[in-house]
């Protein structure tokens, strides 16, 4: 059964029906079948116009399920999507970045999804739909393991929703998102961190997200490092609070790409570069706006 | 558009501007569609995961990987392949961009590049070096370093560019296009996969999941009852002769395994039938029962081993190679400066980007019963015998028909896929075609030796070495495969190009049940090499004297003796390499050092150290003693063309254009008058295969004599003067010399067999002489030499190193094509950085190409070429060979530079960032 529904009701009575490998970008759904045949049932959701696309909703941004890396690379965001920007160029090559959708990448669950951190630090939502409920899930609870997530079989992912950041008067935000691999393309992240930070006029840090990927099951905020952070001006020296014992969250392992030691020594050097790096562009003066 | 999965369903598609309607399942692969269902074969497949971008093709003009579409998304839109590039026959300015600027090797990437470039430049017609990068970055290539393709695209940018061929007798030493350029660019080329008859049926084998087990296969009757598309089983039973291997008294290898699998990955069955039928059959319903054994997994397991791997070698080593000289013990202990230490490297995985792939064709001629394949090889004449002696039929009953390669790099010397084909084929008596998968290619087929070396270096106080003492083991996995040319080149290449008056160079080739490790590119060389020159760089400390300096006074010279006791008479351009390397040497080095004191004041977070290394090479050109000639044959044909018979195997590397090069000079004759045959078993000769660097020295002799008998016969003919030049007409031979004007109508003559009026002959074989119980001999007529420096610049606190240039001396005796030339070195260079920074391949771990990591377009550097020409008197016009001198001496040169800008010192490859990290944390403690 090969279904291709041109609405998302349509879709969903589909998904009520009978379970569905859900494609859209087709860019993790064929690596997992070299030289196998496809038996199972599909329901490519690439018809629904009605998802492709990133719209300001009022309180959030709206990323629709069918929004791919390229749309979001060449969209014009507020700074504080540099991150999730930064990341859309670092998914696979071109080609994949041209199909692969955002949700997909969510979705689809890896440990190393490079879309998860970037999103996680922003304090994204995945909107989950049925036939006759919507409801939304923070990210840091939708992945809740390797390949898994909370959708249900009858669910399709719809959205993402980012919430809008430097709403207040004269605050300003800006992120960072920063990917370590062993070669320059087409890789697969040993660490990959990501910041978003807001401050106030005086430079104070309002609200600040940071993220860890690729150093546990699924990507994982740093809370206590971000409360630890919060208050500060992001000034140079903040880079210097980061500490290992901010890392506890992680569970790094040893694997072909590098050790555990490793993975946990530099995910910490690559939250202190991306402080400073924010820092040094708040010094700048830069535009946060 | 709902269907079920495996029914078909009408796609309207616009394929390169031609409206197409096709019949497909919904979830094909839109790769699959382009191929199979249209026909439109320059699409390639490498991966089928999205991994390599071979597949890449604009979809409403946006680039993206045909492999990972489902065939009924393209339903409405856009679809342009390379075959739709070209206009009227006319390559593209970007095509024509690519051709002049050597950008295209075996080809197998060359399609998706070109439509990754054509999506930059629609967006971007005037982009720069780092978009052209940021743009392909999708396609990887294993070839030509990238480069060369960013140069191909900016030029292509910036306007049209011009091919141009060389006049007559002026073919050596010219850029000129590849041959096969056009076919690389336009998608006619037809590689492994590319082509079969209609009627074929398709193979696919089941291969063992354990390392080391023994197995039972049941009754497979149910198994063809229940699935009509099946046509046979092809295990163990139906080989004739279930063994193969390279040298005739190591034949240790099976076709299919017969009741024991030694590595994961082994082949055990095969399924032949309809493609969708035998695909479909879940391994769960293969009768097939297993049982694992403890697997001597790594050397040491196996050298310890109660149970033989086989049963002929009960300690496990397949040979021992050995070469001595003068009296090392003493050297040593009398020696005031001693650096001494143990070296480890990795299974590596040349990784061409094309899958093994072909097809086999049972046929009667004349009354006989013969077989035919296609598939890609390095070597057509040892497949034909091979594939003969498996049969059980005479050589002459098999015909090996060469596809174009898809890169090689030695991967594609030993028999893979053909036997299967072969063996499926003659059993049913009908064609059987087989691709392997990107998996099945990295599970089942050889890998570059992992090697366990230690050795001792020395030298006097003047920095003179006086000894080198070497003991390499190395990993040849389950069979031999090439391990014994591995044990015999190391020893003899150990003490590196310098002149070592006293030298023990030890090895051994260990059976494991690791993947096969067999011929890349180097044979051993490029493991030895980074440890004599990380010795070298620690006596040139301890000495005082400056690293480039030790090696210059060190370097072998015309006229001084190698450790097999071999005098070099002549083309020996090492010091010609270093002094042109100096002044760059010097100048990195200080601008390195400047960086680096730059760094130590500032107080940041992110140290960053740089570095130059430098490393020297030497490679014997050839086959190791053993006789290894080619014969080529030019012939004049009626209608006034030269059919040139080329017995040796383009990979990529260019010998399709170098030996017309070669032959068009040596005839006086444009290289446009010759046409060509590759590696045809029925129509050339054995011209040996592509390796060891050898067809542009020894198939280049064979062609230049070919020429030249040729010639003289044409010479003849038209009764003209020797120096008289020569000119081909449609259906005419003309000569003009001091008497005038003659000509000869060619339609007139007889004919021999092969339709040739005339003909010419050559062959050549380099003159060796044996070695003697202490490697005492000339196992090489000619040896290239090359220096190379790295410039690095290390991240401390993540031990990522990024390599900012790679400068290239190589003495290649006479560059016949700069640019080709130039392509082999970037391309080894390329291969180098892999094996110095990120390739190890682990079974099980990294068979695919996101796990098994080669470089993209972002990590090799600009790579400064300086070509040395100490012509060799025995070379073609000079020529020796280059296809693996370029890689050796990367991979120290980088580590060397890490030493320089960490203090550390490498000893394992790949110097990956947490292997690094954690030595420099442990340099600190």
């Amino acid at each position: 059964m090969y279904l291709r529904p041109e609405s998302v009701d349509e879709a969903l009575a589909a998904l009520a029906a009978r379970p569905l490998t859900v494609l859209a970008g087709g860019t993790d759904f064929y690596p997992a079948r070299v030289g196998r045949p496809i038996t199972e049932d599909v329901l490519d959701i690439s018809r629904l116009a009605e998802l492709r696309g990133i719209r300001d909703e009022g309180r959030n941004w709206r990323i629709g399920a069918l929004t791919t890396w390229t749309d979001v690379a060449r969209a014009a965001l507020p700074p504080v999507f540099r991150a999730l920007q930064q990341a859309a160029r670092e998914v696979g090559g071109v080609q994949i970045q041209n199909a692969g959708t955002v949700a997909g990448n969510l979705c689809n669950a890896s440990p190393a999804a490079d879309g998860a951190p970037a999103l996680m630090s922003l304090g994204a939502q995945v909107e989950l739909r049925r036939a006759d409920a919507t409801r939304t899930v923070p990210l840091t609870d939708f992945v809740v393991g390797n390949r898994a997530t909370q959708r249900g079989v009858e669910e399709l992912a719809t959205g993402i929703l980012v919430p809008k950041w430097a709403a207040q008067d004269r605050h300003s935000a800006r992120s960072v998102f920063l990917k370590l691999g062993a070669r320059r393309y087409l890789v697969i992240s040993i660490v990959m961190v990501s910041l978003a930070m807001e401050i106030s006029p005086t430079g104070k840090i309002t609200r600040c997200g940071i993220a860890v990927g690729a150093c546990a099951p699924v990507a994982k905020r740093l809370t206590a490092l971000e409360k630890k952070l919060l208050g500060n001006r992001l000034t140079p020296e903040v880079a210097a609070i980061p500490a290992p014992e901010h890392l506890a969250a992680l569970a790094p392992i040893d694997d072909v790409r590098a050790t555990a030691d490793y993975r946990r020594d530099a995910a910490l050097e690559l939250v202190r570069r991306g402080l400073a790096e924010l820092a040094a562009e708040a010094g700048e003066g830069m535009d946060w706006s | 558009m709902n269907a079920p999965c495996a029914d078909v369903v009408e796609i309207l598609l616009v394929v390169n501007d031609e409206p197409v309607a096709v019949l497909a399942p919904p979830a094909d692969r839109l790769a699959d569609l382009l191929r199979e269902r249209l026909g439109l074969t320059g699409t390639k497949i490498g991966c089928n995961a999205g991994d390599c971008g071979a597949c890449t093709v604009l979809l409403d003009g946006q680039q993206v990987c045909a492999c990972l579409v489902p065939a009924v998304q393209a339903d409405g839109r856009r679809v342009t392949t390379v075959e739709g590039l070209a206009r009227d026959g006319k390559l593209d300015r970007l095509q024509r961009a690519f051709l002049a600027h050597g950008a295209a090797q075996c080809g197998i990437c060359t399609p998706g590049m070109l439509l990754a470039a054509t999506d930059l430049l629609a967006r971007t017609p005037q982009p720069t070096a780092a978009e052209v990068e940021d743009a392909l970055g999708g396609v990887l290539c294993r070839c030509t370093g990238y480069r060369k393709i960013v140069d191909a695209v900016l030029a292509a940018a910036s306007g049209d560019v011009a091919i141009t061929a060389p006049a007559a007798g002026n073919a050596v030493g010219a850029r000129a296009p590849k041959t096969d350029g056009a076919a690389k660019l336009n998608g006619a080329e037809r590689y492994g996969a590319d082509w079969a008859p209609v009627t074929a049926l398709w193979l696919r084998t089941i291969r063992s999941p354990h390392a080391r087990a023994r197995f039972r296969i049941g009754d497979t009757a149910p198994l063809l009852a229940k699935h009509p598309g099946l046509a046979t089983v092809v295990t163990a039973r139906d080989v004739p002769v279930n063994s193969f291997g390279i040298f005739p008294d190591v034949k240790d290898q099976p076709v299919l395994a017969d009741g024991e699998a030694r590595f994961r990955g082994e082949a055990v069955l095969c399924l032949v039938g309809e493609q969708e039928a035998i695909a479909h059959i879940p391994e769960s319903e293969i009768p097939i029962e297993w049982e694992p054994l403890a697997p001597a997994a790594d050397l040491d397991t196996a050298l310890a081993a109660a149970a033989p791997i086989h049963a002929a070698k009960a300690d496990n080593v397949l040979v021992r190679g050995r070469v001595t000289k003068g009296d090392v013990d003493g050297a040593l202990a009398a020696a005031p400066l001693v650096a001494e230490g143990e070296f480890t490297t990795s299974y590596v995985e040349h990784a061409y980007i094309e899958p093994e792939a072909g097809y086999a064709e049972p046929f009667v001629e004349s009354g006989v019963e013969r077989i035919r394949i296609f598939a890609c090889t390095q070597t057509p004449y040892m497949d034909r015998d091979e594939i003969a002696r498996i049969l059980g039929l005479r050589a002459s009953q098999v015909h090996i028909v060469p596809s174009a390669v898809g890169g090689g790099f030695g991967g594609k010397l030993d028999i893979a896929i053909q036997p299967l084909l072969a063996v499926a084929a003659w059993k049913l008596r009908r064609p059987v075609r087989g691709v392997y998968t990107r998996p099945e290619s990295l599970a089942s087929t050889t890998k570059r030796h992992p090697a366990r070396m230690k050795a001792r270096f020395a030298c006097d106080r003047e920095g003179r070495l006086v000894a080198a003492d070497f003991f390499g083991d190395f990993n040849t996995g389950a069979y031999a495969s090439w391990g014994n040319t591995v044990a015999n080149r190391v020893p003899i290449h150990a003490s590196g190009p310098y002149a070592v008056p006293n030298v023990r160079a030890l090895t051994r080739a260990v059976y494991t049940n690791g993947p096969i490790a067999g011929a890349f590119r180097g044979f051993g060389v490029p493991q030895s090499t980074i440890v004599h020159e990380a010795l070298l760089d620690e006596l040139a400390q301890k000495a005082g004297i400056d690293r480039l300096e030790f090696r210059h006074r060190n370097a072998l010279r015309a006229g001084q003796a190698t450790a097999t006791g071999q005098v070099i008479e002549a083309s020996a351009g090492l010091v010609a390499c270093l002094d042109a390397l100096r002044p760059k040497w010097q100048g990195a080095t200080a601008a390195a050092e400047a960086f680096n004191g730059a760094q130590r004041k500032r107080v940041g977070l992110a140290g960053r150290r740089r570095g130059v290394g430098i490393a020297c090479m030497w490679y014997g050109i050839g086959n190791t003693v053993i006789a290894n000639p080619s014969t080529m044959r030019a012939g004049l044909r009626a209608d006034g063309r030269i059919l040139f018979y080329n017995g040796a195997v383009d990979i990529g590397q260019g010998s399709n254009t170098i030996l017309v090069q070669v032959l068009a000079d040596a005839l006086g004759l444009p290289m446009g008058a010759i046409d060509f045959v590759m590696g045809d078993t029925d129509l050339t000769h054995d011209a040996g295969k592509t390796s060891a660097s050898r067809q542009a020295f020894v198939s280049g002799n064979a062609a230049r004599l070919a020429g030249a008998q040729l010639r003289q016969r044409m010479i003849n003919l038209v009764e003209a003067r020797p120096d008289a030049t020569l000119r081909l007409e449609p259906g005419r031979l003309v000569a003009e010399d001091a008497d005038g004007v003659k000509h000869i109508d060619l339609g007139e003559l007889p004919r021999d067999a092969r339709g040739d009026v005339l003909f010419g002959e050559g062959t050549f074989n380099p003159p060796t002489v044996p070695l003697d119980a202490d490697g005492q001999g000339v196992p090489y007529a000619t040896y290239a030499f090359a220096a190379q420096m790295a410039e690095v610049e290390v991240d401390l606190a993540l031990g990522t190193t990024k390599v900012l240039r790679i400068t290239a001396a190589h003495d290649v005796g006479r560059a016949i094509n700069p640019t080709q030339v130039e392509g082999q070195i970037h391309g080894g260079v390329a291969q180098g950085l892999g094996l110095a920074l990120m390739e190890e391949y682990h079974a099980g771990r990294t068979e695919n190409l996101h796990d098994y990591l080669i470089p993209t377009f972002g990590d090799v550097p600009p790579i400064d070429v300086i070509l040395v020409e100490d012509a060799e008197p025995l070379g073609p016009y000079g020529a020796k060979g280059v296809g693996e001198p370029a890689l050796v001496p990367t991979a120290p040169a980088i580590f060397g530079a890490i030493r320089h800008a960490t203090g550390v010192v490498v000893r394992h490859a790949p110097a990956t960032p947490a292997r690094l990290r954690a030595a420099i944390l442990e340099a600190q403690r």
